[in-house]
């Protein structure tokens, strides 16, 4: 088939580019000490959270910008031009206590994306906290998990409600120091959602966080936290989306999850930020440090990701492996098309005797999209008998695209078994000819072909979103067949 | 059912058919031999449809519509399926799904519903039986790790689900044990029908022990050079095939 054919079949829609039309009250553009005292007691802030923000801010200003080593090309950003707060609702009024007093306009918007927020409509099993700018909007279910000693609020309401919790583990496992984004995020996160399971609490439903942008010009910085008690266990799921807009937008959070002995957090990801337009205008920018920690014994943690969305991707979720036996796991799918870049991959830190972990990642690129796996696999000199299997598969669609592999290995102990498997491969003209040989239309033949690609990946994915990501999948690359 | 009329085609720039004529009728079968590099494999895939395979000349109507004018899974819905000689791996997809998609795809074309899964796991199940395969084979992904003989079985196999009206079987027999052969043959016969109609691409006469055909056609430097009956394979067997090209030269 010929390129432009191609180019063609992988023409994407972005369906969820609509603007929600309401009222909010957005900080002017800029950032300094100001702003974050502003953001801070808006907040109603507890003194010792004031001084965390602004110590990573005056970090943060004697940090390097991370274009100098990723494999990404993008005018540099102005952050005096974003604003960094902007919350739905007129000024001067209080927040919705509960999701009777939420705005309909933005039930109506979470409805519109599929997230119905009211319980009875509810997905049923799903609990989700709702993101809208820089705050959340509501939280469904949250007496059903108080029932069961499971926290899931936003994590505003968790400063406010338990600040103790959030004080012990906040920054604990992305110190504000990390990396130019985590100190950014440090200094100006507005809200992200809280998730607290007590030891031996199996948390009974799946949870999940929405993240809308609405507002132009503006930043998204969230912040989520999530700890597991010896023996616990939750499975969480966020999602996101943005309107169509033609100017770039930054969505920088920080994810930390916190598993202690025996524990297990699954947190899967299904990314469908705005990726701009057929020429690379607009679109998110989208520079996030995921990070979690197997603090405890025979810990698990396992992220699984689906990334078809956003301008510029750069994120690592990676595994701390500190405990003895810990388990680390990543499963991604990374889809790029048009002008789309994507850096991203995960890093396993090995410090537990025993520690193993394992990363799949699938990496599709099309149209001009340039896409990087990025991984760092690090056994420290006390992690005795670690191991570590990668395996990173890359599928090309058409010849303008590109896909680059960065292993990175650090072998500080000899008895450490690390495997690393990679491939390359084109989209097999043969395998479409052979496909539509059978009458298949060239469309369904490539969904079936990159769905098989993806299957190790979808697989770990909840049920219910093992379909949503499927027919993601298949929207980015639905298309006229030439 | 199809006829050919003076094919010319090009591959990279390169003509490899010069004025091929054949005409095949329902419920035929014509085997096509040849040297090496006389175009066997590029009428195969011309007659599919594969891109990069330049039609410069001539005419193919096959049931009366003009194959040449329609789109690769527009001949496959038509009808016209090939066997390949080398059977695409596709991993991570089974091989249910694809005969399953394969089925529904062309039902649809036809203006028929989709098949229920029962009775279309019944149909498989019965044809997977008769080709001696294995249940697992179906939800194994296409082709993937399959020998050599299994992959060719298991287009066989998709002929006998899908049910072609001309089938086109290219180099079937190679890289077969004669146990393989043999299970090949009897699925290929097994398709034999007044309303279908086959064409057998292939280097060796052995196959034609197995699958006897009505014609055979020797073609050589991209035409039709020798048609006959099934005794001219017997007569390639003892001579070859210089006797034939001497003449051409």
């Amino acid at each position: 088939m010929a390129s432009e054919e191609m180019e063609q079949l992988v023409r994407k829609e972005y369906k969820q580019g609509f603007v929600t039309d309401i009222e909010s009250d957005t900080l002017p553009p800029g950032l300094d000490e100001g702003v974050i005292r502003h953001i801070s007691a808006m907040k109603k802030e507890p003194e010792w959270l004031l001084e965390w923000r602004l110590e990573a801010f005056r970090h943060w200003q004697t940090m390097q910008d991370p274009q100098a080593w990723a494999h990404l090309s993008y005018p540099k950003i102005d952050y005096q031009a974003i604003s960094y707060y902007s919350a739905p609702g007129a000024k001067n009024k209080d927040a919705p206590k509960s999701l009777d007093e939420v705005d309909p306009k933005l039930l109506e918007t979470f409805e519109k994306l599929g997230i119905p927020l009211h319980e009875r409509a509810a997905l049923a099993g799903v609990a989700v906290d709702a993101v809208f700018d820089s705050v959340s909007v509501g939280t469904t279910f949250k007496a059903k998990l108080a029932e069961a000693g499971v926290i899931f609020c936003s994590i505003s309401e968790a400063l406010q409600e338990h600040p103790e919790l959030v004080r012990q583990y906040l920054g604990t496992v992305v110190p504000p120091t990390d990396n130019y984004y985590a100190a950014l995020n440090s200094a100006v996160f507005t809200d992200g959602s809280f998730v607290f399971v007590p030891k031996d609490v199996t948390c009974p439903m799946e949870l999940s966080t929405y993240f809308r942008i609405n507002a132009a010009n503006t930043g998204q910085f969230e912040r989520t936290l999530i700890i597991c008690e010896e023996r616990a266990q939750v499975s969480y799921l966020e999602g996101c989306t943005a309107p169509m807009r033609d100017e770039n937008q930054l969505h920088a959070a920080v994810v930390e999850l916190v598993a202690l002995d025996d524990a297990y957090i699954k947190y899967s990801t299904v990314q469908n930020w705005y990726p701009g337009d057929e020429e690379g205008k607009g679109g998110i920018y989208n520079f996030v440090t995921k990070r979690g920690d197997c603090r405890g014994d025979r810990a698990k943690i396992s992220w699984t990701q689906v990334e078809t969305g956003s301008a510029i991707t750069w994120k690592y979720p990676s595994c701390v492996l500190r405990g003895k036996d810990s388990v680390g796991e990543f499963y991604s799918v990374a889809v790029t098309n048009n002008f789309q870049q994507a850096d991203t991959g995960t890093k396993m830190i090995h410090l537990g005797e025993g520690s193993r972990s394992t990363i799949i990642s699938k990496g599709i690129s099309a149209g001009r999209s340039n896409q990087s796996y990025r991984g760092l696999v690090k056994i420290l000199p006390g992690a005795k008998n670690a191991r570590n299997f990668t395996q990173c598969d890359s599928l090309l669609l058409g010849d303008k695209c590109g896909a680059h592999t960065f292993p990175y290995q650090e072998i500080g102990n000899a008895s450490a078994q690390v495997e690393h498997e990679a491939t390359t491969s084109k989209i097999g003209e043969d395998q479409l000819f052979y496909c539509m040989q059978r009458g298949i239309s060239e469309e369904d033949a490539v969904n079936m072909i990159v769905n098989g690609f993806c299957k190790d990946v979808f697989k770990e994915l909840p049920m219910e979103f093992a379909v949503e990501a499927e027919a993601l999948l298949n929207v980015t690359l639905e298309g006229a067949v030439g | 059912m199809i006829e050919i009329k003076d094919l010319h085609a090009k591959v990279e720039g390169r003509e490899i058919l010069k004025g091929l004529n054949l005409t095949i009728n329902p419920g035929e079968i014509h085997a096509i031999m040849g040297p090496n590099g006389a175009g066997k494999s590029t009428l195969s895939a011309v007659l599919a449809g594969r891109e990069g395979y330049e039609v410069t000349g001539g005419s193919v109507t096959f049931e009366g519509q003009d194959l040449l004018d329609m789109e690769v899974e527009e001949r496959a819905c038509a009808g016209l399926m090939l066997a390949f000689q080398y059977p695409v791996e596709i991993p991570g997809v089974k091989n249910v799904y694809l005969l399953k998609a394969a089925l529904n795809a062309q039902r649809k074309a036809r203006g028929e519903p989709e098949i229920e899964a029962p009775a279309f796991m019944q149909l498989v199940r019965e044809k997977l039986k008769f080709m001696k395969m294995d249940n697992s084979f179906l939800h194994r992904a296409v082709n993937e790790g399959f020998s050599g003989g299994e992959k060719k079985r298991n287009e066989i196999l998709q002929m006998l689900v899908l049910e072609p009206k001309l089938a086109i079987l290219d180099e079937i027999d190679s890289g077969l044990d004669i146990d393989a052969l043999k299970v090949v043959a009897e699925g290929v016969n097994s398709l034999r029908a007044a309303n279908r109609s086959i064409l057998m691409i292939t280097h060796y006469q052995r196959l034609l022990d197995y699958i006897v055909p009505d014609f055979i056609h020797v073609l050589a430097d991209g035409q039709i050079i020798k048609s006959g009956d099934k005794s001219l394979a017997l007569e390639l067997e003892e001579k070859g095939y210089d006797w034939l090209l001497e003449g051409t030269a």
